[in-house]
């Protein structure tokens, strides 16, 4: 290493800070509620070949592999001879972007004393994008809203009226959505000038050298991190409860020295309902669980992703084929990290944490007024809210919160100042955590009313209901999730339905499996988990055998 | 009145005290006594005064601030303590916000709550968010929580209920009741601590008061008689979080608003500097062993938030500690100081802290048995510290333990000598403490390099002129007395309090009769307990309305003008809503509703004055003692420099960069782009020479 060895890792440092910076800006300007509360946005900086260098950390791993693949696809559709200084590129094509039309992704090239250099790109989930709306109920993508391919949002620094104007006519949020497009132009923009002020610091051109630096070392870490896991083919299969029907997820990764081959072949085909998976969605997820347990240090980069050779066979329901439904792929795509786990337990046997719940149990509340002629007016409330997550080898679960996704739940008191409804109880599941060595995380239950003069639907996704967190290395099963009114009235877990005023809704969030033999447990910590009322005095004597 | 006062800090090592008199300033360092921290405290007035010829009967006023109650919560040594809740969120503090911090690690755990689940109750109650009772709380509900805290033998009890913000009845009712049961347990009501929608932070402010309330106000009240008994007949005053002066009684009842007070000091004193030399736009720079704090400081005011995050638990990272509500100075603070530890990562990166060689064994150059190696370590192989000259000469650095421990460390796993490593490491903790400023500026929506840096704390003065030259700042202030800035700066702060209030409204149904009667009690609160310790004093009052586009997850806060409104005020709350809007996101947003979550009123007396200073940016050279060397991190190469002792930088005499300035406390590197200016009042500015 040398001086201008310590220069590239300043710079590298500070291209972090730069993406990261841009994503701030986007969670505070946005007004997308996932992009706010749950971080789902992502932000990054490519060099001239449309090699990612640096990525914002966000609340959402599906960005990852996703936005490092997207910025290729751009450099193809535009063509470099028509790369000009102050264009701005714009697409939400699910399979060249991020999954799903509500995401939004923009490109802007980076020039300097005019040579084009690199690229930033962001991407945010917006209000609305039209069609059916957020939900799983269309039969084709072309029905989920508008779709916009890869195009100049802005040529020469002059914004395509026509653009504009076709997607404000197509959205029911149309300031929202334009002014989130803005947003992430000028959240690129922001990038470039720190990106400027950097070169001219340290006296640089361009940024071939430091992007062949970054990504290298990337590479190198990663590639070593591989070779630490001993070779060999690892499969697993898991079973959830996909949406009109089961779904089987296989996969098997076949270790080799420094390369890493993962092919889900074997999983479910595609449903008919918006659930289908773009295959660069799983690819994220799955890198996501396997650079968590593998190299978890390793800034995402072109370099440190490229190890992961992820793969899945087109048509299967993790790499839905076009024009297949894909708005919610998020309900599986959370599932993925726990298939690749499993697999990976069994080349690094007792390192990797049990199944949990994993797939968020979003709720999008519709109040409607019971009198249509009462002059109120309707009201929209959304609630992320997670289980448990899995014992891990040395610690229990997590109660109550979000893997693999980043998100954060609403406040009960602002959402309930939205809209027309009572939370009665949002607290922890006592009981719900999978038994073992080490408890698996509990999960919650939350219970909802409308208030006077209101009924809702809401529009129910819920897995791990059929199929619930299975434990690891003789933990048991974390609790399965339920869905029902407080009368006892079981409700189905997935689809539209309604709750009449008076009635409360219940959801019972799943657990996470628990790790280890359970009576391998310090009677201590069983002790004290039956004191906080963690597990119940029932469970106590069965599960773990304690007979105090 | 013979214009004596006294500013006490408690810090985790050091007790400072600042005397002030007609005479000038004095000041006494003493170390910490966590027995009796109330004895530091008399041992440290009576050192000044002594020094200063002051009879303790002369002192008229005393000011405290302390860091002692967040180690408090830090260190979880606070009180037994119950938390009463609403039925059905007896875990909302335990499940924080579902969220992870760190992404990445799969063996990831979570802060504990303050208040385990078996001290958790519940009562069956429920206020919805107009205020209106949903289910009202039953006397006989009441009297079985009652009996569970008075069996369960707790010092002090928390009650939060939901939407208590919007009307506090059942918090009452409970108050009432647990006072007539057990008149001596301490209870801390949310309707009273943190009156602000969103249950999380609300609870977390009213169980964190709870949690270290018997504590402080037992500390509080000794330290009152202690001060009385050595014959100070003056009051003693508390500097809270929010950067103002409150009564002793008010701390005890509301010690959460005491959190930040130690730093919030630092603050206020570099917020005098800047109000004597004309600075409108400050950042100060304050970086001790273990962390570096940075905090924005516009018109002479340091910028101040109304949440923070209290004991983080996970390398100072967001999210990872206890967020509560409550006035505050805003500061961030990352884990960068002298005693930082560098070390390699996988990728062969140099990375320097959070990790911390503290004060023992120290950097590995202390002799203290140290081995890792430190940024002090680096600065001592750059030159930038002189081993015979550290503290006045009393700890000696040896700068072959530095090398062999950067070597070691550093230096062979990648192949630089010590002196590139050395630099390696310097520059990568003033590489983090500038990104960490930058993106401050950035998320209040200003532009870094036209602030002046005010640098202070041991290790600021060694890094500042290298980091307004990353951060593009052109004029550097280094104050005096840096040693026991927070002492100085109690005695800078007015006598605040600041009122907060959840009312939720859209701008579009704007009640002026309801907005004015809040405002109204609010002002009542707060002058009350502003004329409690200000005895008449004319006070200013200043509103904030927290404002965001109808469907946004954030508020801004929206200065507004003090009076009465009427429906007529809509286009004015408006056209502040916007102007705040465009200054912290470049841009407005058309036909989107707007709507106000919560209000904030501060009552506060005028701040001491400060004399204004002229300030010189030339003059004659000063005598240089000597010539050394130390490395130029922007030439990227050693230069030699003229050593200067700073008692001889005077009023008007220059030290061209190269330079090194050296006192006791520490040292001030003047890079080759740098002039430094010795000023009246005793500070030394730097500006850059290419500067127009």
């Amino acid at each position: 290493m040398t001086v201008s060895a310590i220069d590239c890792q300043i710079m590298w440092n500070r291209l972090i800070a730069v993406v990261e910076e841009q994503a701030t800006t986007l969670i505070r300007t946005a007004f997308s509620t996932s992009v706010r509360e749950a971080g789902d946005l992502s932000a990054g900086l490519f060099d001239r070949q449309g090699r990612m260098i640096a990525q914002a950390v966000t609340g959402t791993p599906g960005h990852v592999n996703a936005m490092a693949e997207s910025v290729g696809h751009f450099g193809r559709e535009i063509g470099l001879q028509q790369v000009f200084d102050g264009d701005v590129y714009i697409t939400n094509d699910p399979w060249m972007g991020t999954g799903h039309l509500h995401d939004i992704t923009m490109v802007t090239p980076v020039f300097r004393n005019k040579v084009h250099i690199g690229f930033f790109a962001c991407t945010a989930h917006v209000v609305d994008i039209g069609g059916r709306g957020f939900g799983p109920d269309a039969g084709e993508v072309y029905e989920e809203g508008l779709l916009i391919p890869i195009c100049k949002f802005a040529e020469r620094g002059t914004v395509d009226p026509l653009l504009i104007q076709i997607v404000r006519a197509n959205v029911r949020t149309p300031d929202e959505t334009v002014g989130d497009m803005y947003s992430l132009a000028a959240c690129n923009e922001a990038g470039n000038r720190r990106l400027q002020a950097m070169l001219d610091e340290f006296a640089m051109d361009d940024i071939d050298g430091l992007s062949d630096f970054i990504i290298e070392a990337s590479r190198k870490a990663t590639e070593a991190a591989i070779a630490r896991v001993p070779d060999g083919a690892y499969r697993n299969t898991m079973q959830v409860d996909g949406y009109d029907a089961p779904v089987t997820m296989a996969v098997q990764l076949d270790i080799a020295g420094e390369t890493l081959v993962a092919d889900f072949a074997g999983t479910s085909g595609m449903s008919a309902f918006g659930v289908n998976v773009p295959e660069v969605y799983t690819r994220a997820y799955a890198c996501y669980g396997l650079k968590c347990a593998i190299a978890p240090d390793v800034p995402n980069n072109s370099g440190s992703l490229e190890p992961f050779r992820i793969t899945a066979p087109e048509g299967c329901i993790l790499a839905a084929r076009r024009p297949a439904p894909v708005s919610v792929r998020h309900v599986l795509g959370h599932l993925v990290p726990d298939v690749i786990l499993g697999a990976l337990h069994k080349a690094l046997p007792g390192q990797i944490p049990a199944e949990g719940a994993s797939s968020l149990w979003n709720i999008q509340i519709s109040a409607r007024p019971t009198d249509p002629d009462s002059g109120l007016p309707n009201r929209e409330v959304l609630m992320f809210n997670s289980g448990g997550t899995g014992a891990r080898p040395t610690v229990d679960g997590l109660s109550a919160t979000a893997f693999p996704s980043g998100v954060s739940t609403m406040s009960v008191e602002a959402s309930e100042q939205v809209g027309p409804i009572t939370v009665w109880r949002k607290d922890l599941r006592d009981g719900s955590g999978g038994a073992g060595k080490m408890r698996g995380g509990l999960g919650q239950i939350i219970e909802i009313e409308t208030r006077a003069g209101y009924q809702f639907y809401f529009n129910a996704m819920f897995d791990r209901v059929e199929n619930p967190a299975r434990g690891r290395d003789g933990g048991a099963a974390g609790g399965e999730g339920r869905v029902e009114l407080t009368d006892g009235t079981r409700l189905r877990s997935k689809g539209r339905q309604l709750v009449k005023p008076g009635q409360r809704l219940r959801l019972s969030l799943p657990g996470g499996g628990g790790f280890g033999n359970p009576n391998d447990r310090d009677p201590d910590a069983v002790r004290a988990d039956l004191a906080a009322g963690y597990i119940t005095p029932d469970q106590a004597r069965r599960d773990y055998g304690l007979d105090d | 009145m013979s214009g004596v006062r006294v500013g006490v800090d408690i810090g985790g090592t050091f007790t400072d005290v600042a005397l002030m008199s007609p005479g000038g300033t004095r000041t006494a360092k003493v170390l910490t006594d966590y027995g009796a921290p109330e004895a530091a405290i008399i041992h440290g007035i009576e050192l000044a005064a002594t020094e200063a010829d002051v009879p303790m009967s002369a002192i008229e006023q005393v000011v405290h601030g302390t860091t002692l109650v967040t180690n408090a919560l830090i260190e979880r040594r606070g009180a037994k303590t119950a938390f009463i809740t609403t039925e059905g969120f007896r875990d909302v503090i335990e499940m924080r916000s579902e969220n992870r911090f760190e992404q990445y690690d799969l063996s990831l755990e979570l802060p504990k709550p303050l208040v385990a689940r078996p001290h958790r109750f519940v009562a069956r109650e429920r206020i919805a968010p107009d205020g209106e009772v949903l289910l009202s709380l039953d006397p006989s509900d009441i009297e079985r929580v009652v009996r569970q805290i008075v069996d369960g033998d707790y010092e002090s009890v928390a009650v939060g209920f939901l939407h208590a913000y919007a009307n506090d009845v059942h918090e009452q009712m409970m108050a009432d009741a647990l006072a007539k049961a057990a008149p001596h347990l301490s209870v801390s009501l949310s309707s009273v601590i943190c009156p602000q929608v969103r249950e999380l932070p609300r609870f977390n402010t009213v169980v964190a008061n709870a949690y270290v309330r018997p504590q402080v106000a037992a500390y509080l009240g000794r330290l009152e008689d202690a001060v009385h008994a050595v014959g100070i007949t003056a009051s003693v005053y508390m500097l809270h979080s929010g950067g103002g002066l409150m009564h002793l009684e008010t701390a005890k009842e509301q010690p959460v608003r005491l959190l930040e007070s130690g730093p919030a000091g630092g603050a206020i004193y570099a917020a005098g500097f800047a109000r004597a030399h004309g600075i409108d736009k400050a950042l100060s720079f304050d970086m001790g062993g273990t962390t570096a704090k940075i905090c924005l400081i516009e018109d002479g005011t340091p910028k101040t938030a109304n949440t923070f995050e209290v004991a983080r638990s996970y390398r100072f990272k967001k999210g990872s500690g206890m967020t509560v509500s409550t006035p505050v100075v805003e500061m961030v603070e990352i884990g960068a100081g002298g005693g930082s530890i560098a070390s390699i990562d996988s990728m062969g990166r140099i990375q320097v802290g959070p990790r911390s060689s503290g004060s023992e064994p120290g950097p590995a150059c202390y002799q203290r048995g140290g081995d890792e190696p430190t940024v002090t370590d680096a600065n001592l192989i750059l030159g930038r510290l002189d081993p015979n000259g550290f503290a006045g000469g009393a700890i000696p650095l040896d700068p072959t333990l530095s090398e062999a421990a950067i070597l070691k460390t550093i230096g062979e796993p990648s192949g630089l000598s010590a002196p590139d490593a050395g630099f390696g490491v310097t520059e990568m903790v003033d590489e983090n403490m500038a990104n960490a400023a930058r993106v401050h500026a950035i998320e209040n929506g200003r532009d870094i390099e036209h602030f002046t840096m005010i640098a202070f704390g041991g290790g600021a003065p060694l890094h500042a002129c290298r980091l307004c030259e990353k951060l593009g700042i052109n004029r550097l202030v280094i104050p005096p007395g840096a040693g026991v800035g927070s002492a100085i700066g109690f005695l800078q702060a007015p006598f605040s309090y600041e009122a907060t209030r959840g009312i939720f409204q859209r701008l579009d149904e704007f009640d002026a009769v309801a907005v004015n009667s809040a405002l109204a009690a609010m002002e009542t609160e707060a002058q009350a307990f502003v004329q409690a310790a200000a005895g008449g004093q004319p006070t200013e009052t200043s509103l904030t309305a927290f404002m965001r586009y109808t469907g946004q997850g954030w508020e801004i806060p929206v200065p507004l003008p003090h009076r009465e409104f009427s429906v007529e005020d809509r286009p004015v709350i408006q056209q502040a809503f916007e102007e705040a809007y465009r200054t912290l996101f470049g841009r407005t947003i058309e036909h989107l509703a707007t709507e106000i979550t919560n209000w904030s009123l501060t009552v506060a007396t005028e701040r001491p004055s400060v004399a204004p200073v002229e300030v010189k940016a030339d003059g004659t050279s000063a005598e240089s003692n000597r010539i050394r060397s130390f490395f130029d991190a922007a030439l990227r190469q050693t230069v030699e420099a003229q050593e200067i002792e700073r008692i001889r930088l005077t009023d008007g005499l220059v030290a061209e960069g190269p330079a090194i300035i050296v006192e006791n406390e520490t040292s001030t590197i003047v890079t080759a782009a740098y002039r430094a200016v010795g000023q009246a009042d005793g500070s030394i500015v730097l500006i850059r020479k290419d500067a127009a």
